[in-house]
């Protein structure tokens, strides 16, 4: 490392203290002038520098109004190398920057120009107090203390503490009203009203109707909602969170897990989209492999092998709905999941 | 009042006995001090010295940009809405129209489109708490390696600390408002970790959200958080850790003049004014130029959010991707307890357990080296991080740790930047997890030693001139130059604090003693930190002399 590297280097020789100590502190090395210092001419040029920073911070500013006044919020302009950008957030942003920016570097500039550059050291007092004062502030409280009783009473001291243990509860119990308590809300999800007797179409998200077996191609990944949900509903955002569906065709051979199969409809399988680790839709498919991915953090699903985790921090496999058709032919749902959706939680059981 | 100043001013009034002014500001400024006390007040302060060095203005990009997001962030109250009413959207952003989504959304959809200057507002305001962030970090690294949190800074190391936390928290809030389809996603990940907290997490859960996932009064209670509760909070630590830093006043590097006693520099009024003053214009200038130019948290490219949509680059802002690492590498524990109950260890451990643990090893190390030490002196010369082998090593391995969990924040993006599989940074990532801070650890002692060496080299043998020199006897050399003394105090003034001893085995009465385990382990602790392995010797006068006087040198 060279020595202009060092903290605080300055290379002008200071006095040499002691020659005996090699290393003894030579003490503030002598000041050495600027070139604004000596040089009248510098020193003008130097401030002609500021004051011009100054005026065209002026400008910028004036160019700001004119901005804000003249171009249009919806201007699209295209600039090298940004690309499309709006017209209107540039121009003031830039003026604005400009303006800004002229002030500081102006005053930097006259301060280390113009100013006196002059280091000086400056006593530091120790954070401590003294003996004496310690002494005194430790003996003036003690006798606040014995004059108040506090460590004579006992029992206004300990019958203290407890209520004031305890006042800071009432602040607690207030949030109960936050929200209401958990009970069965994250277990249900809307294809709770599905029975065999009254099943429930599966509502296809992208056309809004339902669908028939045949709909459903093997190889494609389809996305469906309850019958009865609609997207205005005042409550469409949490029920969608729990109850979207997605809908996976597979080869009937190819299923290796029983159960799966069964709870399908001729390879069909209908899987809660939400994911069992923290809750993002899943959305990649893999058709070769039958592979889901979430996006947020890439637990992969094996939906052949009953959505089974094969990699990723998911937890356990994704829940799968029991589908079948009704007497007109459309894939219908009778019941619930047959566990919750989403991520897990501690009264969670299988 | 004591009553010895009242009989002897007896009832006379306290008067102005101020000789007359010499103009108006004097005036004025008469005026004040017999109301505030401005006159004591500025006698301490008008001419304060403060040391200068680049490093210092990292605190100072902190301060100024945290006013900055105050200040954009009161002109975005002014036009967003906290709601999550659903309203169907009909501005000028044609994509977008006739689709229905929160006011929330569609409030920042018009701060973005409607509102001139709006856009550059958020961007602003946005981009200004990046800055932040990052500038909490260095300077938080630039107090760290220089040793400059030791006695008496601890105190104002956990302010600093508390703000960092903040922060972090905050702009999660923050960029949590808009409820645009990232934004939902983050929330949804808050929500996953909450319910992996056992017993408490469904309530937890209920209550933050006042209901079911989404439910509708998320974006309202989080502005009230983000605008109000957690600036606050903040605010008073601010103000406490500027108070605490104009008593301790700052540190200093060694140097010639430069003692534990004083503090050499420049006065507050003019130089350091101007120079601070000007600081925050440049900092606020960069910002709004970086926002006319780059443009962060497009809003309008996502949608609103939908629990069954999902954006394609859902990742967090940069300071929380270390927790999104966190949970993207952590094998999917989870455990079934007395038959009816789930423990969800792949994002419980992780987010609820090893994500403070991270943190909060940052807040309490100050009183972790006090303790080894046992130093219990004031410290304001700062150290060079070489010279504080084992800490630098330790604040290196810490970085590495989250620059890893980074990667597995990002590792989707690694994937397909740089055409890697998916699978294999994770697994890197868990292997990296464990050794990496390790190794760096080890690479960076062993580097502070090396460069501890090359000081004493310079300091005993001067410096390399490049003038060869050919000896009567044919060799070439290059003669060094002995370095100026002030260059000699530099490297030799560190101080090298030796290991604690365990107490004699007997005492003075021979009789046997035993340590402690809690002592034995802070003996092996100091010895770890500045045993003989830790810390190269300084070089001593004596063996300066002898190189220095004369035979063979050269
Ligand atoms: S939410 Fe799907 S992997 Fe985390």
């Amino acid at each position: 490392m060279s020595e202009e590297k060092l903290p605080e280097s300055h290379g002008s020789a200071g006095e040499v203290a002691d020659h005996g100590d090699p290393f003894a502190d030579p003490g503030l090395p002598a000041h050495e002038p600027r070139r604004t210092d000596i040089d009248e001419r510098a020193a003008k040029r130097a401030e002609r520098q500021v004051s011009l920073m100054f005026v065209i911070s002026m400008l910028a500013t004036v160019g700001f109004i004119a901005s804000y006044v003249a171009i249009d919020p919806d201007k699209i302009v295209y600039i090298f190398p940004l690309g499309h950008v709006s017209a209107l957030n540039f121009a003031l942003g830039m003026t604005l920057g400009v303006a800004l920016f002229l002030i500081g570097a102006g005053a930097v500039h006259w301060a280390r120009t113009l100013m006196s550059d002059v280091e000086m050291p400056a006593e530091r007092h120790p954070i401590e107090a003294d003996d004496e004062v310690r002494a005194d502030v430790i003996q003036q409280f003690r006798t606040g203390a014995a004059e108040s009783g506090f460590g004579r009473r006992k029992m206004i001291r300990n019958t203290l503490i407890g209520s004031m243990a305890l006042v800071p509860l009432s602040g607690v119990v207030l949030l109960r009203d936050l929200g209401p308590l958990p009970e069965k809300k994250l277990k249900d999800t809307g294809w709770k009203e599905a029975t065999p007797q009254k099943p429930l179409q599966l509502i296809n998200m992208s056309t809004n109707s339902p669908m028939t077996a045949d709909d459903i191609v093997i190889g494609s990944l389809t996305f469906a909602m309850p019958q009865g949900l609609h997207t205005h509903d005042e409550d469409f955002q949490q029920r969608i969170a729990k109850d979207a569906l997605m809908l996976v065709r597979i080869a009937p051979e190819d299923i290796k897990d029983d159960t799966s199969k069964e709870l399908g409809f001729q390879g069909i399988l209908a899987y809660s989209k939400i994911c069992t680790h923290v809750g993002c839709p899943i959305s990649l498919y893999e058709q070769q492999t039958h592979h889901a991915l979430c996006p947020c953090h890439q637990s992969t699903f094996d939906l052949a092998d009953g959505a089974r985790v094969i990699f990723g921090p998911a937890g356990h496999p994704l829940p799968q709905l029991k589908i079948t058709t009704d007497e007109k032919g459309f894939l219908v749902a009778t019941g619930d999941f047959d566990e919750p959706v989403g991520p897990s939680y501690w009264e969670r059981a299988r | 009042m004591s009553s010895a100043s009242s009989t002897t001013s007896g009832a006379a009034k306290p008067a102005s006995t101020r000789a007359n002014p010499a103009n108006k500001w004097e005036a004025a400024a008469d005026w004040t001090d017999g109301r505030l006390g401005i006159y004591s007040l500025a006698k301490a302060n008008l001419r304060k010295i403060f040391p200068d060095h680049w490093s210092f203005m990292l605190g100072e990009i902190c301060l100024y940009s945290f006013i900055i997001i105050i200040m954009t962030g009161v002109y975005l109250t002014l036009f967003f809405k906290p709601s999550m009413g659903e309203v169907i959207y009909n501005g000028s952003y044609v994509p977008l129209k006739g689709i229905s989504m929160s006011e929330a959304y569609a409030s920042t959809m018009d701060i973005s489109f409607e509102i001139r200057g709006g856009l550059l507002i958020r961007q602003i305001h946005h981009w200004a708490a990046l800055v932040f962030v990052a500038a909490m970090l260095v300077h938080m690294m630039r107090v760290f390696f220089t040793g400059a949190f030791r006695k008496p800074r601890e105190i104002n190391w956990v302010f600093g600390f508390l703000l960092l936390i903040l922060g972090m928290f905050d702009g999660f809030f923050g960029y949590s408002l808009p409820d645009d389809l990232l934004s939902g996603t983050g929330i949804r990940f808050m929500e996953g970790a909450l319910l992996a907290t056992p017993l408490v997490g469904t309530y937890l859960q209920m209550f933050l959200f006042g209901g079911e996932f989404p439910g509708h009064d998320i974006v309202p209670r989080f502005f009230t958080i983000h605008v109000l509760l957690i600036p606050g909070i903040m605010l008073g630590l601010l103000v406490a850790h500027l108070i605490l830093v104009f008593y301790h006043k700052h540190t200093q590097w060694a140097g010639p003049g430069k003692t534990e006693k004083n503090v050499v520099g420049m006065p507050l009024m003019p130089v350091y004014m101007a120079k601070a003053g000007g600081f925050f214009f440049l900092v606020f200038g960069i910002i709004a130029a970086i926002s006319a130019i780059a443009s962060i948290n497009p809003i309008w490219a996502y949608g609103p959010y939908r629990p069954d949509q999902v954006s394609t680059d859902a990742q967090p802002d940069w300071y929380m991707g270390f927790s999104e690492g966190l949970i993207r590498v952590m094998p999917g524990w989870e455990i079934s307890v007395w038959g009816g109950h789930t423990l969800n260890l792949g994002v419980f451990i992780p987010l609820m357990v090893v994500f403070p643990l991270v943190l909060v090893a940052i807040g309490a190390y100050p009183f972790i080296e006090g303790w080894i030490t046992g130093d219990k002196r004031e410290h304001h010369i700062l150290d060079r991080p070489r010279n504080a082998p084992v800490r630098t090593a330790l604040g290196a391995a810490w970085i590495s740790l989250y620059l890893v969990l980074l990667i597995g924040g990002g590792n989707d993006l690694f994937a397909t930047h740089l055409h890697l599989s998916l699978n294999a940074i994770t697994y890197f990532v868990r292997v990296g997890f464990f050794a990496v801070p390790v190794i760096t650890f080890i690479v960076t002692k062993r580097w502070c030693l090396g460069l501890q060496r090359r000081d004493k080299e310079k300091v005993l043998h001067g410096r390399e001139t490049g003038v060869i020199k050919r000896l009567p006897h044919g060799e070439f050399v290059e003669v060094h130059a002995q370095l100026p003394q002030q260059d000699l105090y530099k490297l030799t003034a560190h101080e090298q604090i030796q290991p604690v001893e365990l107490p004699a085995q007997r005492d003075e009465n021979g009789v046997a003693r035993k340590a402690g385990v809690f002592t034995r382990t802070r003996a092996k602790l100091s010895r770890g930190f500045y045993g003989e392995g830790s810390q190269i010797p300084k070089p001593t006068a004596e063996e300066h002399h002898e190189i220095t006087s004369g035979h063979g040198h050269h």
